[in-house]
């Protein structure tokens, strides 16, 4: 059920501005590919256009192919609001819904699009995303609490949690350790591994070391110039892109000469 | 040998006697205006509670009208009045905050361009219009053009034109406080953005919300222009919004003040001066603060209700 997705001449832009120029990337299914690069390189801005999150923003759009095992997200009969099922997404900073519970932190995916399901399938999915998010020993006592009574690692960890119960087939993770300390770190970290082998994922972060750790693939991007737009300068193998890239700039980035 | 002490960095320097003194004259200017504007809201509250207090308490206040009574007879009640208002206002309230929640909700989540800026233009300027225009505007369409009668429910309409600006002001402040994340956080999830908007934004904000419109009420309740120029007021009981003149807490207050007048009276075989029509007027007013204490509380009662607590 994991998809593939290829980008294609993809430019992003914030109304006239162009953010990000001419990308091209293929993502295997079942993998981790760590999107790494400077702050404003234009990492987080691809990966929101994955799921279009992108065009939240007033005046963002873009132009080129993003394709979903073939299928084009940005084709005109397609409505965002289903790519966004397809592709979950988890941010920066732990963002529980304040009003709800831990359960209905977990269970708001689902009740929320619409489909009524019964309490006890209900239960099924919220125990179950919650084991695969490694958080169900600590809260299985205290599910009626609210989200926001956890901690930040914890807090992330359910909004993996919200994230994978609405079962997506790709999950897009931007800096989801950045507010986090080394612990929770390590806890998401592991919970990456294990989600892999269901999901295709996308994890954008700032750590050199996380991406060596977690991904297969990795991307680096980087600024043309100063006032030009950002690229992709390379994907590759995370072996190759830490031990012997093929561009320059990524080898100055990696070894710190730069950025 | 004698050792010398230096003074270190963190040592007093000349100046910090002078900080210190401006510490000093800040916080009590401080604590002086907190006083000042305290010492008239306090002074009021104690007026009315002092002088209306014996009129709530007395017999019937509750269950009475003023039908038939005046300066020179005691007792009576204020049920007419107290039905009259809150007719009224919950009226206003019912046409009121739809509307207002959804005008919040297009400038805060939808409006872009001309159309939202010409919204906030008119929220701004129906902010500032007193409450006697809105009051002779309704007279002006309902009563001149449709040759209408004067009732209860036009003075609703009047208070709806007040009460709209104060609920979207405030709704808009509260909208803005959310989080744009928790936004973006169900949009990822594939919730549709109108789904988004009733089931996260606006509980989010909810408990703000309820103190706006509470507010809008507090703002409404006491208005008296529209109520002599759409109901005029009646001392007997009448229920009908849609008909006859009313009774209402504020035109109770102002009908009082106009039949001001004491009358002599034998107790315990002295003459004695008694002030009935007062009595009655500061027990009106007493009683209009109390209802709208009792919407605030009851609001933040629905409010912590409708939110999991923290």
């Amino acid at each position: 059920m994991a998809k593939r997705i290829d980008a294609r001449n993809l430019n992003i832009y914030y109304g006239k501005f162009l953010a990000v120029a001419d990308v091209d990337f293929t993502i295997a299914p079942r993998s981790v590919t760590a999107f790494i690069g400077p702050s404003g390189c234009g990492k987080s801005t691809v990966l929101r256009t994955i799921n279009r999150m992108h065009e939240v923003i007033a005046g963002a759009t873009v132009q080129g192919e993003l394709l979903l095992d073939g299928e084009d997200i940005y084709g005109a009969d397609v409505d965002p609001v289903n790519v966004r099922r397809t592709i979950g997404m988890v941010f920066q900073r732990p963002n529980p819904f304040p009003t709800m519970s831990i359960y209905d932190n977990v269970a708001a995916g689902l009740k929320l699009q619409a489909s009524r399901m019964k309490r006890s399938d209900l239960d099924v999915v919220v125990e179950k995303s919650l084991r695969a998010a490694n958080l169900w020993d600590e809260v299985k006592d205290r599910l009626a609490k609210p989200g926001a009574g956890l901690s930040g690692g914890q807090q992330q960890r359910l909004c993996i949690a919200r994230a994978i119960a609405v079962e997506p087939q790709v999950l897009l993770m931007d800096e989801p350790c950045s507010a986090l300390d080394p612990i929770s770190t390590l806890a998401i970290e592991d919970l990456i591994q294990s989600l892999k082998q269901k999901y295709t994922i996308v994890i954008v972060t700032h750590n050199m070391q996380q991406a060596a750790r977690v991904s297969e693939r990795t991307a680096f991007f980087n600024l043309a110039g100063v006032g030009k737009p950002g690229q992709l300068v390379e994907i590759d193998d995370t072996q190759k892109i830490f031990s012997n890239p093929r561009e320059r700039r990524t080898e100055d980035y990696i070894s710190g000469r730069f950025g | 040998m004698t050792s010398l002490t230096v003074p270190g960095p963190l040592a007093a320097t000349p100046g910090s006697g002078w900080r210190k003194t401006k510490d000093r004259i800040a916080t009590t200017v401080i604590y002086a205006c907190v006083l000042v504007a305290l010492v008239p809201l306090v002074w009021l509250l104690w007026t009315v509670v002092s002088r209306g207090l014996r009129g709530i308490t007395g017999d019937g206040w509750f269950t009475g009208s003023q039908r038939g009574l005046t300066y020179r007879d005691a007792g009576g009640g204020a049920l007419h009045a107290i039905v009259g208002t809150l007719e009224q206002v919950a009226l206003c309230t019912v046409i009121s905050v739809p509307i207002a929640l959804l005008v919040a909700i297009y400038l805060v989540e939808y409006g872009r361009g001309p159309l939202a800026r010409a919204t906030t233009f008119m929220v701004d300027i129906l902010t500032g219009i007193p409450s006697i225009v809105a009051a002779l505007f309704i007279y002006a369409v309902f009563v001149t053009s449709f040759s209408g009668q004067r009732a209860g429910w036009l003075v609703s309409l009047a208070l709806v034109m007040l009460m709209i600006p104060v609920v979207v002001r405030t709704t808009e402040e509260m909208l803005r406080l959310v989080p744009n994340e928790l936004r973006e956080a169900s949009y990822a999830l594939g919730v549709p953005k109108w789904k988004t908007i009733v089931k996260i934004v606006l509980p989010t904000a909810m408990s703000g919300i309820m103190t706006g419109i509470v507010l809008g009420v507090a703002r409404v309740a006491g208005e008296t222009a529209p109520l002599l120029v759409l109901v005029g007021y009646s001392p007997n009981d009448n229920n009908n919004l849609f008909s006859g003149p009313q009774g209402s807490l504020p035109g109770m207050i102002k009908d009082q003040f106009g039949n001001l007048g004491s009358t002599t009276i034998l107790r315990g075989g002295h003459k004695v001066s008694v002030h009935y029509a007062a009595d009655r007027m500061w027990a009106a007013a007493l009683t209009l603060i109390l209802l709208v204490m009792a919407l605030n509380l009851l609001a933040r009662l629905i409010a912590s209700r409708s939110k999991v607590s923290s």
